[in-house]
């Protein structure tokens, strides 16, 4: 891959020299500028900015690049185009005053002009020479050459002397940009300035789709050099034109594995306890009212907390709006944006095209430098543009925001509530973090139940929680999972009471039961006791049968020995008798 | 002071360095001045060759240009004025001889 690199790098060097033109976004599409010491051609329909980028070529050129410059102007007074483009910031009298400039008006007015015989224009070369001369200028602007047209009726005369001209501006070594009038049909001027202009033509467009105005730009041809061949968008604001050439999407950017706190606590403890991933990009989907702009501001709010910049493209609410609902979840925004860590940028999506917005966001980003940037929601542009329009620009805007390592937050809006939704603007596939807020509609009131659908490179909980918003700020509640389903809101509330009072009477039961057990084994005991009683009185009974038995016999053995005893007279065997008896 | 009085036309002729158009012009231009305004015109040459920095102020973008300054209004006439009617029409001669 270095390799590739390098060798792309050793082609942009051997490319032909090139003058900067220090637009906005030009430069980059083109590889580093306009060809060096040749014509190039801007064509375009009337009001497509031609005169303008024309015009900031020559001013950039003189205050940036130390290269001074004549503007030739074949419709426009100087003092005119001074006023016009006095709003840009762009003096052009005070330069002129410098000699970095040079303005020069042709006036050509077919009223006053008769032609008789054969002429040539060498007095336009006369002026443009001793205008370039004068000031020593490296880049000239003709702009509109096609005036001469309207102006002169002699056209093989014209075209004659137009080939001269960019031979002229050849041989003076300057970069020069000639404007001409898109013409009818497929030709690019009306004239056909193309076929004099061989070096460079770059197309500017402005058009009108569902009554919303786009500019566009986009190289025709550069001879000699590759270049970006995509229509770019651009746009003319207080600070000149910007085109935007984001549309790299080699894949190959840097990514970080720090982590960033959503705001929300338990919403992080449900990312492994750590919350996105920095550079990442998060969608937060859900349908109308389930607290998407909470989520987004909370997030802010804890971005701007941690003294890091955060961006909030509102595309629905007023700023102002957003500030108040946000105070009553406990939520103060207003600090942020006094520190200058937060700013908002409102716009209706209609205010302009697709593009343009992209233009626009990707313009302030590079100027206030955020980490963190918020869109609320995108679903808005889809008014706009269409689904791959929206679709191509967000991933234009998250590849660019993931290049500069900025987190990225969007909210979508989504009609459906079947759980494999997708966002209108199909971009859930894109981004690293779905979040789904969901409406859980049940026992007559709406709850929210929040889960993440997926997030890349990090566990992350497979749960529905409740999502509560409350005055304190949001929050994520355990969702209650019984035999009945899900349980959210009151529902919830009410089953964790079921179950308490469940538990109660079980206990009570279970101490019931403890009691008449404690109460049989005294009785069973009891009766032990009794029987045990009368099994001993009965074994004494017995005992004294049996001895009363043996006392007998033994008074009876005894009497029967004395008997004989007697009868024999022998005492001694009687004695006897009674040891061996022993 | 006489002299100043007659002139009713004053002409001014642009041309860079003498070039076969530019002294064609000039000879077609003075052939139509002494037959049509004779005593009444004035003829400057301005080589632009030499004073670049007077293109400016005419608005001349092609060579050979002939201006009339006076009378007002301005009228420019360009090419090599080979054509006698349009030169006197664009002077506005034709109406002032008739």
């Amino acid at each position: 891959m270095t390799k590739l690199h390098k060798k792309q790098q050793l082609i942009t060097f051997e490319q032909l020299p090139k003058t900067p033109t220090g637009i906005t976004g030009l430069d980059e599409i083109t590889g580093g500028g306009l060809p060096n010491g040749r014509p190039t051609l801007i064509c375009g329909e009337a009001g497509c900015g031609k005169t303008l980028m024309s015009l900031e070529f020559i001013v950039r050129g003189a205050t940036e690049f130390n290269e001074p410059g004549v503007f030739m102007a074949f419709e426009e007074k100087a003092d005119e185009l001074a006023s016009n483009v006095a709003s840009l910031g762009f003096d052009l009298l005070k330069l002129q005053d410098d000699k970095k400039l040079r303005l020069d008006h042709v006036h050509i007015d077919r009223s006053e002009i008769e032609e008789t015989g054969e002429y040539d224009l060498e007095g336009l070369f006369i002026r443009l020479g001793f205008a370039i001369d004068s000031i020593g200028a490296k880049r000239v602007v003709l702009d509109t050459l096609e005036n001469l047209f309207s102006g002169l009726s002699n056209q093989t005369i014209l075209r004659a002397e137009l080939r001269r001209l960019f031979a002229f501006l050849k041989e003076k070594g300057v970069t020069a940009i000639i404007t001409g009038e898109k013409g009818d049909g497929s030709s690019l001027t009306r004239q056909g300035l193309e076929e004099y202009v061989s070096d460079c033509v770059i197309l500017l467009d402005h058009r009108v789709i569902n009554q919303i105005s786009t500019r566009r730009l986009r190289v025709v041809k550069y001879r000699g050099t590759q270049h970006g061949t995509n229509e770019y968008p651009f746009l003319i604001d207080e600070d000149g034109i910007s085109v935007l050439p984001v549309t790299s999407l080699s894949l190959e950017k840097e990514v970080s594995s720090e982590r960033i706190s959503s705001g929300i606590p338990s919403l992080d403890s449900m990312f492994g306890g750590k919350g996105f991933f920095q550079g990442s990009s998060i969608l937060v989907s859900g349908t109308a009212g389930t607290g998407k702009t909470s989520i987004a501001a909370s997030f802010a709010n804890e971005v701007c907390g941690n003294k890091k910049r955060c961006l909030y493209f509102a595309f629905e609410e007023a700023p102002k709006q957003i500030l108040r609902n946000m105070k009553s979840i406990n939520l103060d925004l207003q600090k942020h944006i006094d520190n200058g860590l937060l700013e908002f940028h409102a716009s209706r999506p209609t205010l302009y095209g697709i593009e343009m917005h992209l233009v626009a966001i990707y313009k302030i980003i590079k100027r206030f430098k955020p980490a963190a940037v918020i869109l609320d929601p995108i679903t808005n542009l889809i008014t706009v543009g269409s689904v791959s329009e929206v679709k191509s620009m967000l991933i234009r805007l998250i590849d660019f925001l993931q290049d500069e390592q900025i987190t990225v937050m969007f909210t979508a809006l989504s009609l459906n509530t079947v759980v494999s939704e997708q966002t209108d603007e199909g971009v859930s596939s894109l981004v690293d973090t779905w979040l789904l807020v969901r409406d859980i509609e049940s026992n007559g009131e709406r709850n929210r139940g929040l889960y993440i659908m997926k997030s890349r490179g990090m566990s992350h909980s497979n749960q529905v929680r409740e999502f509560t918003i409350t005055d304190k700020g949001l929050s994520l509640v355990d969702v209650y999972l019984g035999p009945d389903g899900v349980l959210t809101g009151s529902a919830r509330e009410a089953q964790k009471l079921r179950e308490k009072t469940g538990v109660a009477l079980r206990e009570f039961a279970i101490s019931r039961k403890d009691k008449e057990i404690l109460r049989r084994r005294m009785m069973l005991e009891s009766k032990i006791a009794s029987l045990q009683a009368e099994f001993e009185s009965t074994e004494e009974e017995l005992n004294k049968i049996y001895l009363e038995e043996e006392l007998k016999q033994n008074i009876i053995e005894r009497n029967r020995q004395e008997i004989t005893d007697i009868r024999r007279g022998n005492a001694d065997t009687l004695k006897s008798k009674s040891k061996s008896k022993k | 002071m006489e002299l100043d009085e007659v002139i009713k036309y004053e002409l001014r002729l642009y041309v860079a360095g003498k070039t076969a158009k530019s002294v064609t012009a000039l000879t077609n231009l003075k052939k139509y001045c002494e037959e049509h305004l004779k005593g009444q015109y004035v003829i400057e040459v301005i080589d632009l060759l030499q004073q670049p920095q007077l293109a400016e102020g005419d608005q001349i973008f092609a060579i050979p240009t002939l201006v009339r300054k006076v009378p007002e209004p301005i009228r420019k006439i360009i090419g090599d004025l080979s054509n006698e009617e349009k030169v006197l029409v664009g002077l506005n001669i034709i109406p002032v001889s008739k």
